[in-house]
């Protein structure tokens, strides 16, 4: 055993880059869910931004135009979900994992040129003089410029949601789409955009793992990330900044276990492997113990389906 | 995930279904555990079962099922390719081996083979290959080029394949180079890029220079790419891609002769049950082409090695060689025999750590 072999300040570092898909792909979601729709399909939007982004990145050679296709790619794949759920009618937990599979399908498709080819590489924000710095230079400056914009989408999202017109509208309409209806607002046309801008997000966050963090493309590479992204927004009880740390916190238990294992710390994986599953349900037992369904911060009309009656 | 797999095993289902039609035909199955384009493991299987395509034209059908879970859920998939009259099923992972056996009872007139494991019954063959061959060589040279002395192993499971890999590996690092010293660390999958190039990315950190892996996709050798001065190897595909990044070698499995005699067999109702388990003799373990980052000296030490391995003078696990806990395990010059390896549970002595429970 030989802790010292672990640096924390590269640990923190690396956290933060494998913590940043589900980031994205979680506050995608948290802005979906606070418009009352449930969309189970982020796993299939994370898979189809991966390849779009990595496939445009590779044609163009700019990363840049590389993740603007891949929020491009997320944003309509999640449309066929809205579509289907907000004019059809269909169900919503049906439908997202449906959209998941399908993602998955037109992904393998979409990618099949693509194996074993490697993406131009992403730079950092920052000059090289700041991030060699010490401590503060890899954890602070170090980073792809995507990092800094998942971190700047937190904020966003938060002013966005509490201070903006146009948030407190989005949050009427996943609290009782009845009442934001009555009051003369288009609650199809506000879910609708919800849905796309939540794609865009979990195409952005797959196209972190393509280009940026693995970076190759491999059939499935996502392997489950937009499950947990959507946990995390549940263990965040809707709020932004809990989602920076839900995200942050299960990226660091990954990146903690495997740098535990490789300095010969003899702590059994499968537990670490567990622990963020954990700590989600003990998290969720104490915001909502006595409280009920509204202490937990879910939006009141989550999951429903609405139609104009009237 | 569970509804996903099912709703993956029902649409599998119907479109097994509606295929099984053509009965003149020989009907081969392949169970994947990963999806055919992996780069590493599934790839090389389903190059094999392209192979077999190609050497049979139409008397021979192929079926495939990629990304099926080890476990409960694997026996679904292979009843389904059994019903749907598939005449003979290579299951290729590990962890396929009590399902392929169960289904096997129930089918007794298909054709069951299941690689790396070690249960056979009447309808069931097992087949492997000696990758330790290959992990001799791995670690010859990993050892002669390491500079910071570390080396990190990238482990799936705790299975004796993977066990095999490691000390092999160890065993030919150390006698180059007695202060080498291997991390390892187990993931607990066989295909998962982002989690493999974290694993390869927290074992750079921590000053390893060599990365081998044990798990399927390339994505370790894409996050080594990363850092200056880090070597790696192809795992049971070349990965050639990588040639001019951080891939010094590979380990290629080579199943396509296999599968063609299997399907051969089969067809002349010859097919026995076996326990087949080849290298680098027979070539069901290839070396990949050595770039130019190994040194010409340690090519020809390599290229020896190899050649005393397919000529049979020469077999990895040799004595005098102790067990982890400083017991003897081998004498001078005795040789493993193939029991004790297809079962290994312990780890050699030098190796530090535990094997996980």
């Amino acid at each position: 055993m030989d802790l010292s072999a672990i640096n924390p300040v590269l640990l923190i570092a690396s956290l933060m880059v494998a913590a940043t898909p589900i980031l994205l792909a979680a506050l995608g979601e948290l802005v979906v869910e606070k418009a009352g729709v449930l969309n189970l399909g982020v796993e299939g939007m994370m898979i189809t931004g991966a390849i779009c982004g990595f496939a445009i990145a590779v044609e163009t050679g700019s990363p840049v135009i590389g993740f603007l296709a891949a929020a491009i790619g997320g944003a309509l794949l999640s449309m066929l979900f809205g579509i289907l759920t907000q004019y059809l009618m269909s169900n919503q937990v049906a439908t997202g994992l449906a959209l998941t599979l399908f993602g998955l399908g037109i992904s393998s498709l979409l990618g099949q040129d693509y194996v074993g080819v490697r993406p131009p590489l992403t730079g950092g924000l920052f000059p090289d003089a700041l991030a060699d710095l010490p401590v503060v230079g890899p954890i602070i400056f170090g980073h792809d410029w995507m990092v800094y914009v998942s971190l700047g989408l937190v904020a966003g999202i938060w002013a966005f949601l509490k201070y903006s017109r146009a948030g407190l509208i989005l949050r009427a309409v996943g609290e009782s789409h009845d009442a934001a209806h009555a009051l003369g607002y288009n609650v199809i046309a506000v879910r609708l955009a919800a849905i796309a801008f939540g794609g865009a997000c979990a195409g952005l966050g797959g196209a972190y793992l393509s280009l940026i963090r693995v970076p190759q493309w491999t059939e499935g590479m996502t392997a489950g990330a937009g499950w947990i992204a959507l946990a995390i927004v549940v263990f965040a009880g809707w709020r932004p900044w809990r989602v920076l740390i839900g995200a942050y916190l299960f990226g660091g238990v990954t990146v903690l276990q495997l740098n535990l294992q490789a300095a010969g710390v003899a702590v059994s994986a499968e537990y670490l492997s567990m622990s963020p599953y954990l700590i989600t349900i003990l998290v969720l037992v104490l915001i909502s113990a006595g409280r009920g369904r509204a202490a937990l911060g879910a939006p009141a009309s989550l999951g429903r389906s609405f139609h104009a009656s009237h | 995930m569970k509804m996903k797999t099912l709703l993956t095993g029902a649409a599998f289902a119907l479109g097994l279904a509606g295929a099984a039609m053509a009965q003149d035909k020989t009907k081969v199955g392949f169970i994947y555990v990963g999806p055919i384009g992996d780069g590493g493991w599934t790839y090389e299987h389903d190059q094999g079962r392209l192979a077999v395509e190609e050497h049979f034209g139409d008397s021979v059908e192929t079926v495939y099922q990629e990304s099926v879970p080890e476990g409960a859920d694997a026996e679904r998939a292979i009843t389904q390719m059994a019903l749907g009259g598939a005449d003979l099923i290579f299951t290729t992972s590990f962890g396929y081996m009590d399902p392929t056996v169960a289904v096997a009872e129930k089918f007794p007139d298909v054709k069951f083979e299941h690689a790396t494991g070690y249960k056979r019954a009447d309808n069931v063959s097992t087949y492997s290959a000696r990758f330790y061959e290959g992990r001799a060589v791995q670690g010859h040279i990993a050892g002669k080029m390491t500079k910071t002395n570390k080396v990190g192993y990238i482990a799936s499971f705790p299975i004796p394949e993977v066990i095999r890999g490691i000390n092999s590996a160890y065993l030919h690092a150390s006698r180059v180079n007695p202060d080498v010293e291997f991390n390892v660390i187990w993931v607990y999958t066989w295909f998962d890029p982002a989690k493999e190039a974290d694993a390869a990315t927290a074992l750079i950190e921590q000053g390893a220079d060599v990365i081998l892996q044990h798990t399927d996709s390339t994505a370790p050798l894409a996050a080594a790419e990363g850092f200056d001065g880090v070597i790696g190897f192809g795992q049971a595909s070349d990965m050639a891609e990588y040639k001019d990044g951080p891939r010094v070698s590979s380990i290629i499995d080579n199943w396509a002769p296999y599968y063609i005699a299997r399907t051969q067999a089969v067809i002349d109702g010859s097919w026995e049950s076996v326990d087949t388990w080849d290298g680098i003799s027979t070539g069901m373990v290839e070396l990949g082409e050595m770039t130019d980052k190994v040194p010409a000296e340690l090519q020809a030490e390599a290229n020896a090695l190899i050649e005393a391995m397919r000529s049979g003078e020469y077999h990895p696990f040799t004595g005098p060689i102790n067990k982890q806990d400083g017991s003897a395990w081998l004498a001078e010059g005795e040789v493993a025999d193939d029991g004790t390896l297809a079962g290994m549970n312990f780890y050699i002595e030098g190796v530090t750590g535990d094997i996980p429970g």
